[in-house]
């Protein structure tokens, strides 16, 4: 095989991206400015500033803000500004010695701590306790006793200070040391250094650096303290403190004094607190990148976007109308949100359930099967919504239904499983107490008779002993007791159609056999139609009495389980049937070419053109609507003939 | 004739995990021996709990051994020193499972697949770059993939890229620990697809950690199914999948569902008799008894107070169980019966991923 597949995107990730999205702040981007002027100013203050801190106009004391002075002059006639400038050198320049101290001790320590773990880890987690323990500014007034000068307190400072960043860094290099990753980094046989520097280093960098934003606000604030206290600098240099310190003594002849002082001092706080947030944020937002994120790659999404609401609609009676079945989908469009709009994710989707019947959705990942599953029960992603198109269920309309009808349905009328049982089901309260809470809601039952009746249906599932597995907590169940748990959660309101949602991908083969079995009887004794959601054919064939594929958001073929592994009717349906080890011979497995294109970056024409071998110039030239097949079958296909090199036509 | 030296040898490999206070150490993998030959590829079965992804993480050295030998090429592997561990890191490479979490998001792909040869080659910046690229286009990416981040790349996209992470310094043993089971079926089959044409034009071993018997029974020479960190079964593909002699071997393949909706009804009527439905008790595992008993459905009380040792079976396999002799032969396992019936043929014509149409019952 030799398929050179194409790159998803063509957006390229660069350390750029961190830029624009702290351009998007505004407010973060603020604060940034305002701590850049300051530190630039104060770096520059014998350049910049208006006059010299120290120089006493006993003519002019006490005054407010005027042209001459800005900030005014203190009580000695010196000038304020000129003293914030001098004085931010001082303070700054101790809660940067601090900061350096802190980041200098804390992170090797945490990195080191986590990454190597055992007893050193202990040792280190005993010691940052023990250092947690001890008040700061007792420690800092017995360095002030001892030592001359404000470094040997800014040192200690930074250092009693450092538990907290290496609490952070040492937790977050455990659990960056479980990725893979970084395993097959040990398997490459980089050395611990190495290891550390290239993969774990990086990941911590972001959390430290929110730590760091909150210490430096903490030490300007222990800094303006100790200048309080007179510990940083003699008189009559100026620091931020002891600037306050003497506003403090005149404040009731001028209390303007004190508000040049502790404006800067709250500011330069505030602005660090937002900057270090908006890290925070940043960081969160690359580290999980969102479906949505993931999907705006690609190219074109907004174009897809605008044609969501008209989708492609079908030609009347192109799929077999259902008079009699119990969920009739037509045109079916479901667009989320992105970062350009919205975009179309599910485009035009038809199908029928028969009452008591299973029907399939096959497709890959990035298809839209579980989302169209899931929009029938309204349970769509923030921001997602159904553009176009219609869902009747047993008479009604479930598409645009008002939320309170639509929360009736939903678990009376319509169930749900999942594929993953251990989130379903709630971790503080035991199986049978969440059965019951479900009975009542449903049904006016009494206390006695929902607690027979959550025996009742534990039984019906199958669990080995329901009283029991009544009384255990969700963690206290395998995969597939919790599993049988969900559908009898599902069961309680008696619903017509059960959506399943992948719901034996996360288990063991034995264990789907055995899931399998209970919802193939189930569906026999209860006459409940069940929407199946899997990418499994072994699972459709065991499973289905119909099947509806899905490709890049379409529904591209449906029909029954027997005609469609016989025949299919589209070459999507073929590749993906064709891929499947269980039917290969020797030698290499067919394989589609490419891969999925994601929404967004679909192709007009034909969705499935690029890749499929019998492609015509006509299968390029605009979509393409379903079309009747043979056997009650409909085809996304304009060539269901060619399939397989057949030559009879199967259209009719 | 002397027969040639194998790869790797496992023998009586254990390996434990400490639980909470009052509960023993589990043993997750208890005294496996296997072999993987030169060019061969060995397949670990069975399902969640049965060790087998330990039993890779333990040659590679990232779970401690507590007792058993891995040798590979004469050199001792078990809790290996680091210089051991350096010669081995050249030679066995692992390709996981989760094509999402084995690639760092903060690395260009460049810098990713440069690890392996900074460690290993004395080599250029330029030759390393040019390296990437070849090997970038010899798993299907372009070479300009290099400068891009795993975040754009799809799932098989990014398996391709752990594979080219795997492959680049020529090692001879890659431990592939379920390298397909979170891709999509057509993904899926071109990443096995790209494996063996790799072990083909390098003479390569796999050993292939995996759940899906089907795919199993697609790439492998030789298959060890595993139960509760036991080996129930093992030998060729042929014996072990084709005649399976263990009952835990005839459920896995029995509950595997077969995509032809004929067969696979009449298969779900027959595996309702293949496998006890009932939940593994959460009582303390006995040490003294066969693993698979309290599932069994031919249980006897023999199996409850021995356990069975492997022994050659009737169809040539190690098979661990007391009444291997006794089973009865079962008819349908497989939709496609080795000979002939309904068979889902392939065109003999077809050629590289060119798509092939099973064709319909005779």
């Amino acid at each position: 095989m030799s398929a050179v597949a194409p790159v998803v995107g063509v957006h390229r990730v660069s350390w750029t991206a961190p830029v624009r999205e702290l351009l998007r702040r505004p407010l973060a981007c603020g604060a940034l400015v305002y701590l850049v002027c300051l530190v630039a100013a104060c770096s520059a203050a014998p350049l910049v500033a208006p006059a010299n801190p120290n120089y006493e106009n006993l003519l002019d004391v006490s005054s407010g803000p005027s042209l001459a002075h800005l900030l005014g002059t203190d009580d000695l006639g010196r000038d304020v500004l000129s003293r914030i400038l001098f004085g931010g050198r001082i303070t700054l320049l101790d809660a940067a010695e601090a900061v350096i101290v802190f980041v200098v001790v804390g992170v090797p320590l945490g990195l080191v701590a986590g990454y190597l773990g055992g007893r050193l880890d202990r040792l280190v987690m005993s010691v940052t306790d023990i250092v947690l323990s001890i008040p700061v500014i007792i420690v800092l007034l017995v360095v002030a006793a001892v030592f001359q000068g404000d470094l040997p307190l800014m040192v200690s400072l930074g250092i009693v200070a450092s538990p907290s960043i290496i609490r952070v860094v040492r937790a977050t290099t455990l659990s960056v040391r479980t990725e893979l990753y970084v395993k097959a980094a040990e398997v490459i046989g980089l050395s611990r250094l190495q290891v550390l520097r290239r993969h774990i280093l990086p990941q911590v960098l972001a959390p430290a650096l929110v730590q760091v934003s909150v210490f430096a606000a903490a030490a300007i604030v222990l800094e303006a303290v100790l200048g309080y206290l007179g510990l940083d600098v003699a008189p009559p240099a100026p620091s931020w403190g002891s600037m306050i310190a003497e506003a403090a003594t005149v404040i009731d002849q001028q209390p303007w004094l004190m508000i040049p002082s502790g404006c800067v001092i709250a500011l330069t706080v505030i602005a660090l607190g937002l900057v270090g947030d908006a890290v925070r944020d940043i960081n969160i937002n690359r580290r999980s990148p969102t479906v949505l994120r993931a999907r705006s790659i690609g190219s074109g999404s907004s174009q897809n976007g605008a044609r969501a609401a008209e989708g492609t609609p079908n030609p009347e009676g192109s799929v077999p109308s259902g008079a009699e079945a119990l969920l009739s989908v037509r045109d079916l469009s479901i667009v989320l949100p992105n970062a350009g709009g919205e975009l179309l994710i599910v485009d035009a989707a038809s199908f029928d359930i028969g009452r008591g019947e299973s029907l399939g959705i096959v497709g890959e990942s990035g298809c839209g099967k579980t989302i169209t599953a899931r929009a029938l029960l309204g349970l769509l992603p923030p921001g997602g919504r159904i553009a176009g198109g219609s869902a009747m269920f047993d008479g009604e309309q479930l598409v645009g239904a008002r939320k309170q009808s639509r929360v009736q349905l939903r678990g009376k009328a319509i169930g749900l499983i999942s594929q993953e049982p251990m989130a379903a089901l709630d971790p503080a309260f035991t199986v049978g107490y969440q059965l019951r809470e479900v009975i009542r809601a449903n049904r006016k039952l009494g206390r006695r008779a929902a607690r027979t009746e959550s025996l009742d249906l534990l039984e019906q599932v199958r669990l080995p002993n329901p009283v029991l597995v009544a009384g255990r907590y969700p963690h206290q169940l395998s995969g597939g007791m919790a599993q049988r748990a969900c559908i009898a959660l599902a069961l309680a309101g008696r619903p017509k159609l059960l959506i399943a949602d992948e719901p034996t991908t996360a288990l063991d083969v034995t264990v789907q056999a055995e899931i399998l079995d209970l919802l193939t009887s189930l569906r026999h004794d209860t006459g409940m139609a069940i929407l199946f959601v899997t990418h499994d054919w072994g699972v459709v064939a065991d499973f289905c009495e119909r099947t509806a594929v899905m490709y890049a958001g379409q529904v591209v073929e449906i029909g029954g389980v027997d005609e469609m592994f016989r025949l299919p009717l589209h070459p999507y349906t073929e590749g993906l049937l064709a891929a499947n080890p269980h039917f290969a011979g020797e030698g290499p497995l067919p394989s589609i070419p490419g891969t999925v294109p994601p929404p967004g970056a679909w192709p007009s024409g034909c969705r499935f053109a690029p890749r499929c071998p019998y492609v015509t110039v006509d299968c390029k030239i605009s979509a393409i609507a379903l079309r009747p097949g043979t056997e009650g079958r409909v085809t996304r296909c304009l060539h269901p003939e060619r399939i397989g090199g057949r030559t009879t036509d199967v259209s009719s | 004739m002397s027969v040639p030296e194998p790869l790797l040898v496992v023998r009586e490999l254990t390996v434990t995990f400490r639980q909470r206070h009052p509960e023993p150490a589990l043993r997750a993998v208890d005294s496996v021996s296997f072999e993987i030959p030169e060019g061969k590829t060995v397949a670990l079965v069975g399902e969640s709990g049965s060790g087998k992804s330990t039993i890779g993480n333990a040659i590679l050295g990232l779970v401690p051994i507590r007792s058993g030998s891995v040798v590979f090429r004469g050199h001792e592997a078990a809790n290996a020193t680091r210089v051991d561990r350096g010669f081995l890191s050249k030679h066995v490479q692992v390709i996981f499972q989760d094509p999402y979490g084995s690639l760092n998001p903060a690395r260009t792909i460049g810098q990713i697949l440069v690890e392996p040869l900074m460690v290993h080659r004395k080599m250029s910046r330029s030759d390393m770059k040019s390296a990437v690229a070849e090997m970038l286009t010899g798993v299907g990416l372009e070479a300009g993939a290099a400068q891009r981040y795993p975040a754009n790349f799809s799932g098989g996209q990014r398996q391709r890229i752990a594979v080219a992470r795997a492959m680049i310094i020529a090692p001879d043993l890659v431990i592939c620990d379920e390298p397909v089971s979170s891709l999509d079926l057509s993904v899926q089959a071109q990443i096995l697809n790209l494996l063996s044409d790799l072990q083909r034009a390098h003479g390569l071993s796999y050993l292939f950690i995996s759940h899906d018997i089907a795919v199993v029974r697609h790439v492998a020479d030789r298959v060890v199914v595993l139960y509760r960190g036991q080996v129930v079964e093992a030998g060729s593909v042929r014996e072990v999948s084709g005649s399976p002699r263990h009952p835990y071997t005839r459920a896995l393949i029995a509950a595997a569902p077969v995509p032809d909706p004929g067969v696979q009804r009449a298969r779900g009527v027959a595996r309702r008799h293949a496998v006890v439905e009932r939940e593994v008790p959460d009582a303390r595992p006995n040490r003294e008894a066969c693993a698979f008993a309290p599932r069994c459905p031919y249980v006897v009380d023999r199996c409850r107070r021995e356990k069975p040792n492997l022994r050659v079976g009737s169809s040539g396999a190690l098979v661990a169980c007391h009444l291997e002799e006794q089973l009865p032969e079962v008819a349908v396992l497989f939709g496609r019966p080795r000979d002939g019936g309904n068979a889902f043929d392939q065109d003999p014509e077809s050629g590289d991923g060119q798509l092939v149409r099973p064709s319909g019952p005779r």
